[in-house]
């Protein structure tokens, strides 16, 4: 099986024209891409909301667990039923699993402000609109960032699933080496997935690291 | 002149933290406004930059109802400074005292050349600019506090426990130029301390408060320490408080003896104070070295100002291994001194208070 999955990744014709391992994973990126940024602009207002106000905190725990019990490939399963064929089903099942992280992220980023930061920030004359873009967000980062992470890796895992339902993608070579019994090019697909997800994890920890440093924490 | 006028705030939980507190603060005055924990110290001062809102009575500045202003624009012109400085983190040093100029609506230069200035005034070193706050000491973090609330020169500046956590060392230096500036800025300033020694070292006028806000009194410090109006501030102020009161005490009046002529070497014979003892000048430092019978050197004592206190002219005395401190005059002259009998006469300010 090993041998199978090598020779498929030796054989020039497996990389190129539009079924190739780069046009795969150019497709895998774009879902992944579109999935997390649908994501991150749903649950970055609520999450700023929240964190700011500190309204609604109850809910966002409980909120995010159900989001997390939903399973992927049923929701994306109904909605192929209900919408047809098309990229929105994947799409939104992607998204429902990117929200819990990002939105955690974001909460978490600005809820753990110093409150005599932001106290300090507003007896000065900051307006809460300023407060939030100048002072909760940038000392957020590092958490947000954290968020972000958590939910590409999510994604980028299950954004197999879109070839389920005839889509493209390195789930492609999964899905079809299971119609196939081709388990060599099955393995093709979750070897590539991993790799891509570890690559990604590792640039986007050196991003987090790069926005962290220890002068972000108030000596006391 | 900050005013209030029959202020309270009833927190919905039901705690009273401020009662019917009326106060009137003199524009240009240091008033400190001082108390245990729960008086309401901190939310009374914070009602005057709307941090807080009353729920019965009016603060005023300069006749205006401050909750007729707009926050953000009543808070832009008072000068905030916190305990912990409550800087930017993400910020450096100069960024954040250039902050408030750049809420303004200054240009990023105009601010950074106006947060300079600032941070010259306050005593901190240009070189530490580019600094984040984390790389700074606790006393300069505060300075950089400071700064920041008096760069865009604000008429009002408020300022909560603002030394309560840096080491007593550093308090004390704060303290020093905290009054000097105020000296050259004469901003309305008011301060919010649990310390009774910051109170009356620093203020000019001193509302002594009780928990649930209540005032108790309203008065310059040699009155709260000579003349307390209730148990409760009596028992605030009772720790040396005859001794404090010297500190508002003058040495007008004291009696003092002649130096004897210096020998070349600078060194004047003191035998008639005390036999064998001499004593050498050191002019520059403004210090003064006693030698006894047998050539050993005690000292530097310092020379004590004619306008000193008395508190600083018994301390001289008391410190001084021949009783004798030495005067300066307001010329420069170092001409005479005077011992613990000279100063006998003078110990009695509570009985000058009262007459």
């Amino acid at each position: 099986m090993i041998n199978e999955m090598l020779a498929y990744f030796a054989q020039g014709a497996n990389w190129a024209g539009e079924t190739g391992i780069p046009a795969r994973l150019g497709e895998h990126l774009w879902y992944s891409f579109l999935a997390v940024a649908a994501a991150a602009v749903l649950a970055f207002p609520v999450g700023v909301f929240i964190g700011h106000t500190g309204v609604g905190k109850v809910y966002l725990v409980s909120a995010s667990n159900v989001l997390r019990a939903l399973p992927s490939l049923g929701i994306m399963t109904l909605l192929v039923l209900l919408m047809g064929i098309g990229l929105l089903p994947p799409l939104a099942a992607l998204v429902l699993i990117a929200i819990p992280p990002i939105l955690a992220g974001v909460y978490a980023g600005v809820a753990n402000v110093d409150p005599e930061v932001v106290d300090a920030a507003r007896a000065i004359g900051m307006k809460d609109s300023r407060i939030i873009l100048q002072v909760e967000l940038p000392l957020a980062l590092p958490l947000i960032l954290g968020g972000m992470r958590g939910a590409i890796l999510q994604v980028v895992a299950t954004a197999t699933i879109a070839a389920y339902v005839n889509l493209g993608g390195l789930g492609r070579y999964i899905f079809d080496g299971l119609a196939l019994y081709d388990y060599g090019q099955v393995l093709v697909g979750a070897v590539l997935v991993t790799a891509l997800a570890l690559v990604l994890d590792g640039l986007l920890a050196l991003l987090v690291k790069a926005v962290s440093p220890a002068r972000r924490a108030i000596a006391r | 002149m900050i005013t209030f006028e029959s202020v309270s705030k009833l927190y919905p939980g039901g705690t009273q933290a401020v009662t019917d507190l009326d106060l009137q603060i003199a524009t240009g005055s240091f008033t400190v406004l001082v108390g245990p924990s729960g008086c309401g110290k901190t939310t009374s001062m914070r009602m005057i930059n709307r941090m807080v809102a009353p729920t019965g009575g009016r603060v005023l500045i300069d006749g205006q109802d401050v909750a007729d202003i707009r926050a953000v624009t009543l808070r832009l012109g008072i000068g905030y400074v916190l305990q912990n400085a409550g800087l930017f983190p993400h910020r450096t040093v100069l960024d954040n005292v250039a902050t408030v100029q750049r809420l303004l609506g200054l240009s990023k230069a105009e601010a950074r050349t106006k947060a300079h200035e600032a941070m010259e005034r306050v005593g901190l070193d240009a070189s530490l600019a580019t600094r984040y706050p984390a790389q700074l000491s606790g006393g300069q973090q505060q300075r950089v506090g400071v700064a920041r609330a008096l760069a865009a020169d604000p008429p009002i500046l408020l300022m909560d426990e603002p030394f309560s956590a840096v080491d007593p060392i550093v308090r004390l230096e704060l303290q020093q130029e905290v009054a000097h500036l105020q000296a050259e800025i004469k901003k309305t300033i008011v301060m919010v301390t649990h310390d009774i020694d910051e109170a009356l070292t620093l203020g000019d006028r001193i509302a002594v408060l009780a928990p649930g806000g209540v005032l108790h009194q309203y008065a310059a410090p040699i009155d709260i320490l000579a003349r307390p109006a209730t148990d409760f501030v009596a028992s605030l102020v009772a720790k040396d408080r005859g001794f404090r009161t010297l500190s508002f005490e003058t040495l007008t009046g004291l009696g003092t003896t002649a130096l004897p002529v210096p020998d070349p070497e600078g060194i004047i014979d003191m035998s008639a104070l005390s036999p064998g003892w001499s004593v050498q000048v050191n002019r520059d430092a403004g210090t003064a070295a006693w030698i006894d019978a047998d050539g050993a050197v005690f000292g530097p004592h310092p020379l004590v100002p004619a306008d000193a206190s008395l508190r600083t002219g018994l301390d001289a005395v008391l410190a001084s291994p021949t009783s004798a401190a030495l005067l300066v005059d307001g010329t420069g002259t170092i001409g005479s001194y005077f011992t613990l009998a000279d100063l006998g006469p003078l110990l009695r300010p509570n009985e000058q208070a009262r007459a």
